[in-house]
């Protein structure tokens, strides 16, 4: 087999890796806008907050503590434990459920009724919000995140395609579990609103709030549940990310590759949350593979973003999104 | 005047009990518009009650105030004889009120079958863990729920669209699809509004039939707001008439129909 095709063959097996990442960020956005109809901005803010707050409970430190030493002129940082891996996740899901219940009663509930680009404007403030909250209770610096997921080249991968092509494949330990994860996250998702009463009423909120209100559904309770589920697609993601490129603010940036993402896979659509993110990953990694020498390379930086504009023009409801219809 | 507790049976034979619901002096403004103005009447077990009147009478407003979209600003509402404090829509829901609305409020993105079930929601009890795990008592439930709605499909004739998403439907399949949705909530009331709106003949002809067969089968109390007078007055036991927020007639619809007022206001008869 050429040299060419085989190393074109390890650029799509990363490009398909790397796309699962960017479909576990969409995913938290398809959730959300499927549910209450808002664009969460705040989404990427959501996977960094949940990151560091999973650090910081992991390295038991003491939130809020710059601020208490500057009030009281102590210096502690640390409560002097470590709490492992699993504890600190479970307990990191509980802060993201408060955080849910929060962002419901505090912002969300008094804008029952508003435009989206109101809505949509409020996650933006949620945003910049959380942003400063989470800096203020853990710290700015970039901290390392290790819950136990494997990283590293997969031996036996590279064993084999050597055994095969002549040439080992690099492929990430990494982001083999991330793809598992992924897929376990979105099976339980599908099957959470297909098949329970609350993902039922989910679907009906998301659909009709007079509706939902006239058969018993409590819109308060559905929108803490889609935050709340929100915050965990977020700290799985950031789980995932904080792990492969350290805790640190660029994580709430991985929002913006989502976007494309969106756009091709339809903002309505959990499968096209996934396909999407596995094209744009695939495509940018081979693009600039074949193009990449041509132009002077970088051009993963806005190849995404191209598509998606193509998208826009000429299919703007993505590959699964719901098509626009508009009676007369 | 009959008396609240006791029941009697109409001459096509169905049994009408007690008082359900009483609206007592409702009086609803929005700033300075006056919506409802100190409005009583009464809805009995069993009957089929309609409220009538002209275009903005405050017809639609007198259905949300019993559905609980609207809190009234003055009187109360009576609920099988204790007064009903302010509610919110979704618990006056799970009291047992189901409704319907003017413009159709389906799930759209949703099949038939499972917007049906959505009326089933305050009978599933099991938990959130049970229903994410899908084990024994959430999947006994589910079926036992299932049962309910498959008859209330069959008995509306709509069993050739269940599994149609609703954003398919005609107008007037979606409007029975509505009516199925909040049957399949057996409720103690239901409240329909406008059920006939914008169908054409056959339609509504359909939609008198299955409003008639509802309340004959299942019992099911009835209260709708309706335009079309011949449907209302062949549909009803009893009828409310309002107009510009005040009520200027209540009784059979025979009574109705010969009240000068009624005549004056809503026939637009003229008279001299």
């Amino acid at each position: 087999m050429p040299e060419q095709l085989v190393f074109a063959m390890e650029v799509t097996l990363n490009g398909l890796m790397a796309g699962v990442l960017y479909a576990l960020v969409a995913l938290g956005f398809v959730l959300i806008y499927k549910a209450s109809g808002i664009f969460n901005y705040a989404q990427g803010v959501l996977a960094l907050f949940a990151a560091m707050t999973l650090v910081g409970i992991m390295q038991g430190q003491v939130p809020f503590s710059h601020l208490i030493n500057a009030v009281f002129g102590g210096h502690i940082t640390h409560f002097g434990w470590n709490v492992p891996g699993a504890l600190a996740i479970a307990l990191t899901v509980g802060v993201m459920v408060l955080l849910a219940w929060l962002v419901q009663v505090l912002v969300m509930k008094h804008l029952v009724g508003q435009e989206p680009i109101i809505l949509f404007m409020a996650t933006i403030g949620l945003a910049y919000f959380l942003e400063g909250v989470a800096d203020l209770m853990w710290g700015s610096e970039i901290k390392t995140l290790d819950v136990g997921l494997p990283q590293g080249i997969n031996l036996w991968i590279d064993e084999t395609t050597f055994n095969i092509f002549g040439y080992g494949f690099f492929i990430d330990n990494l982001d083999i579990v991330a793809t598992v994860i992924a897929a376990l996250l979105v099976a339980g998702l599908v099957a959470f609103s297909q098949y329970t009463k609350q993902g039922r009423a989910m679907r009906a909120v998301a659909d009709d709030h007079q509706a939902a209100l006239s058969v018993g559904i409590s819109l308060n309770f559905i929108w803490v549940l889609v935050w709340s589920v929100a915050g965990f697609v977020a700290l799985v993601a950031g789980i995932v990310w904080g792990t492969k490129s350290g805790v640190q603010f660029s994580l709430s940036l991985i929002a913006l590759k989502a976007l494309p993402v969106l756009m091709l896979g339809g903002f309505t659509s959990i499968p096209g949350a996934i396909v999407g993110g596995l094209i744009i990953g695939v495509g940018e990694k081979l693009f600039e593979f074949a193009v990449g020498p041509l132009v002077g390379g970088a051009t993963e930086n806005w190849f995404a973003y191209v598509l998606a504009l193509l998208f826009l023009v000429f299919r703007p409801q993505g590959l699964f999104g719901e098509k626009i219809i508009e009676r007369v | 005047m009959l008396d609240n507790s006791v029941s009697y049976v109409t001459d096509d034979g169905r049994t009408i009990g007690g008082v359900v619901m009483e609206m007592k002096n409702i009086t609803l403004r929005f700033g300075g518009v006056v919506a409802i103005q100190d409005i009583s009447f009464d809805i009995r077990e069993g009957e089929i009650r309609a409220i009538i009147g002209p275009n903005g009478a405050g017809k639609s407003s007198m259905l949300n105030v019993i559905s609980g979209f609207y809190v009234p600003q003055e009187g109360e509402v009576l609920f099988h004889g204790k007064r009903r404090p302010p509610m919110r829509p979704y618990e006056v829901a799970r009291q047992g009120i189901a409704r319907t609305f003017q413009n159709i409020a389906l799930f759209e993105g949703m099949s038939v079958l499972d917007n049906v079930m959505t009326g089933r929601l305050n009978y599933m009890k099991t938990g959130l863990f049970s229903q994410a795990l899908w084990k024994g008592k959430a999947e006994a439930e589910e079926t036992e729920n299932r049962e309910v709605v498959e008859k209330v499909i069959d008995f509306l004739e709509i069993q050739h669209i269940r599994k149609t998403p609703v954003a398919r439907l005609p107008y007037g399949l979606k409007k029975r699809v509505e009516l199925a949705r909040a049957l399949a909530a057996e409720p103690k009331l239901l409240l329909l509004d406008e059920p006939m709106a914008g169908m054409n003949v056959e339609e509504k002809e359909d939609m008198s039939r299955f409003i008639l067969d509802v309340n004959d089968e299942f019992g099911t109390t009835i209260a709708l707001i309706e335009h079309d007078m011949g449907v209302v007055m062949d549909l009803s036991d009893r009828v409310v008439v309002m107009d510009y927020g005040k009520k200027i007639g209540d009784g059979t619809p025979d009574e109705v129909r010969n009240n000068q007022d009624v005549i004056d206001a809503y026939l637009g008869v003229s008279h001299d």
